[in-house]
């Protein structure tokens, strides 16, 4: 008891008394001190600013996902409307979808520049195969949430660009049916396509994101930081510098750049939405989006029993190249102007990457009748977003209003049920109501005497409901039974 | 007692040294950028509030006027004339549209109104027995006045009166629903 009084006078003086309470039970002192006082060989350097500012962009990501998840419906039916809505109805609605979009775009630039930074640094060298490996890992699945999240608005461009896509994982030989189809839900593209994308980029890769997040910072904080490119990545022979303040200060710095340029963006040049998708257009130019274009012109130059070659081949030479780079360059040379095949190799692929999406671009402004159509999409889709929100019929209200068209007798019949007040108790177009139970279907669950005969002679449960006989001529009666059987 | 001082310091000893290295210059800077880091998340946390609170500021789920009939035709009106009427309402991103019953009924000065067909008892619908010149609610045998006065039987109040207005020579009426069971009329749709 007296101890107790006297450490909580102690700890008065120092973190202040709730500070001392809540440390006592989280340890929350040791955990900041963990994470601030993290040691930097050689000192903060605003160069290394790439991996936390892709921690930043992930959080902004998660967050704006989720806002727009309150409004999105994951259904080929809904989904274009409930995006159309969030872009054109919703308060802050572009603006927070742009920030999403744009904010993929930001991942994907920030990464690549975080890997070719840790290639050049030599920085995957010293005991951080694991590291490096998880951060493949991580390079895949921010490709992955890129390539299903492009599908969810269910544009045309989403939609085409998908088919593309999915068609491509079907060139795969062997195995390459059977992925195609799953990927789709089936062998076209419709509604359970949209289902498992948004499944795949909602729950299951931001889950394995999570994961590998927790294991790359881990086994980062393990292997400790590689310093500059002098150094020994095992060990560094530098003076240290504490993580806390000046990286912090760099880390938000540039946290803050990224802030202002997505918002920039998303203020001035929101992203757009084009016409709902239309699978009968056989005009449409499917065009993916920026980071795909160099896949997309590549595929341009393999067909027939080559294609193996152009998509499983040489694109398993460089990943496995990649992949295997700490384990056979194992050396501690740094420098990259000392590591000229490691280095040289990379900027070959990265070169050839670049030309080929500005080629990509190319082809297409040269070729009249592309550029011609390219233009006429981009008319569409600014037409598109000019036109005011228009929500979208519910199914139901057509099924109630083709009952009319449909059959002249089930049309009286309807007038019949609700000039005898029958919609009081068993709702509009039968629906039901809480004074009474709901007759879709009744037509299927009994047959014509049995729910003719209900009709005039109610049993003492309906009775007990308040369902008066009905009694009417036999000819308004077979108009009534006939409405009753339509409804389904 | 003896016990516990030998663990106090063992304690507060580790805590000692790490506050140590806590200078001021250390905290004061935790202090600014803790001060900028919450003022620029609260400062990005507004499009989204306003993207959640949108529901609150939106006003989509009103009802337009829907037509009933030229008023000329409808003066000629006795008895009290059910009238169906479709009625556009918009639920968020998508458009129901629905079937109301409701009643055009002719006041003693000529005037016309229109009633809900809704029973404020239990919302059941009411039918205009003919027979009787009284409106009937077939649940709780609720009876009103051909003008929607309550008669007798469990209602709380009068059938309910719709706003309407005249247009171009039409009766039009603008569709709501109100609380049951209550003795005044509260709109709550």
């Amino acid at each position: 008891m007296m101890s107790e009084k006297s450490s909580i006078a102690d700890s008065s003086t120092k973190g202040g008394r709730l500070m001392s309470w809540f440390d006592k039970r989280t340890d929350i002192k040791d955990l900041t001190h963990e994470a601030l006082d993290e040691p930097i060989p050689g000192g903060a350097r605003l160069a290394y600013v790439f991996g936390s500012g892709l921690l930043y962009i992930l959080l902004s990501q998660i967050v704006t996902g989720v806002f727009l998840a309150m409004y999105y419906v994951a259904s080929a039916d809904h989904a274009h409307t409930t995006v159309a809505y969030i872009t054109k109805a919703v308060t802050g609605g572009s603006f927070v979808r742009s920030l999403h979009s744009y904010g993929s775009s930001a991942m994907v630039i920030t990464l690549v520049v975080h890997l070719a930074q840790t290639y050049f640094w030599g920085a995957y060298k010293g005991r951080r195969e694991l590291l490096w490996l998880s951060g493949l890992i991580l390079f895949a699945f921010v490709i992955g949430m890129a390539f299903t999240g492009y599908l969810l608005p269910w544009d045309q461009k989403a939609y085409f660009a998908t088919a593309v896509g999915t068609n491509i994982a079907g060139e795969m030989p062997l195995i390459g049916d059977w992925i195609k189809r799953l990927m789709r839900g089936g062998t076209e593209m419709g509604t359970l396509t949209l289902s498992r994308f948004f499944v795949a980029h909602v729950f299951l890769i931001p889950a394995c994101i999570f994961a590998f997040v927790g294991t790359h910072v881990f086994l980062f904080r393990k292997a400790g930081s590689a310093g500059p490119i002098k150094a020994d990545p095992i060990d560094p022979k530098l003076k240290t510098e504490q993580f806390y303040p000046k990286q912090v200060i760099y880390d938000i710095i540039f946290a803050t750049i990224l802030v202002g340029i997505l918002g920039l963006l998303s203020y001035f040049s929101p992203v757009e939405l084009g016409p709902k998708a239309n699978p009968a257009d056989t005009n449409f130019m499917p065009r993916p989006e920026w980071y795909y274009l160099p896949i997309f012109q590549w595929l341009k130059y393999w067909s027939g029993p080559n294609v193996i070659i152009g998509i499983v081949i040489i694109p398993t030479i460089i990943i496995g190249f990649l992949a295997l780079l700490p384990f056979f360059d194992r050396n501690h040379v740094r420098k990259p102007w000392k590591r000229p095949v490691a280095i040289g190799s990379f900027l070959l692929v990265l070169g050839s990457l670049v030309f080929l999406g500005w080629q990509s671009g190319n082809d297409d402004s040269r070729d009249a009748s592309t550029a011609k159509q390219l233009a006429k999409q981009t008319e569409e889709t600014d037409a598109f977003m000019k036109a005011k929100f228009e929500p979208e019929l519910a199914g139901a209200t057509l099924a109630a209003q083709n009952v009319e068209l449909a059959d002249p007798l089930a049309a009286k019949g309807k007038t019949l049920f609700t000039d005898n007040s029958c919609d009081g108790c068993h709702g509009d177009n039968g629906t039901g109501t809480d004074a009474g139970p709901k007759l879709i279907g009744v037509g299927v669950k009994y047959d014509h005497d049995k729910l003719l005969n209900l009709l005039k002679n109610p049993t003492q449960k309906m009775k007990d409901g308040n369902m008066d006989p009905v009694e009417l001529p036999d000819e308004q009666m077979n108009a009534l039974m006939s409405y009753l059987n339509s409804l389904k | 007692m003896s016990n516990q001082v030998k663990i106090d310091p063992e304690m507060v000893s580790p805590k000692k040294e790490e506050t140590a290295t806590l200078t001021g210059r250390r905290k004061f800077l935790g202090w600014i950028l803790g001060i900028g880091t919450v003022t620029v998340g609260g400062f990005l946390s507004v499009p989204l509030f306003r993207f959640a609170l949108h529901p609150l500021t939106d006003t989509t789920t009103a009802t337009g006027w829907s037509d009933l009939g030229t008023v000329d035709e409808l003066t000629a009106i006795t008895e009290p004339k059910k009238i169906v009427i479709t009625v556009n309402q918009v639920d968020g991103w998508r458009k129901v549209i629905l079937e109301k019953s409701v009643y055009v009924v002719k006041e003693p000065d000529g005037k016309l109104k229109v009633l809900s067909a809704i029973c404020p008892h239990l919302g059941c619908s009411v039918r205009y027995a003919e027979a009787e010149h009284q409106f009937a609610c077939p649940c709780h045998k609720g009876m009103f006045e051909p003008t929607g006065k309550l008669v007798s039987g469990p209602p709380p109040r009068n059938l309910d009166e719709l706003d309407s207005r005249i247009a171009d020579g039409k009766l039009q009426v603008r569709y709501q629903s109100f609380r049951q069971l209550v003795p005044t009329k509260e709109v709550i749709a």
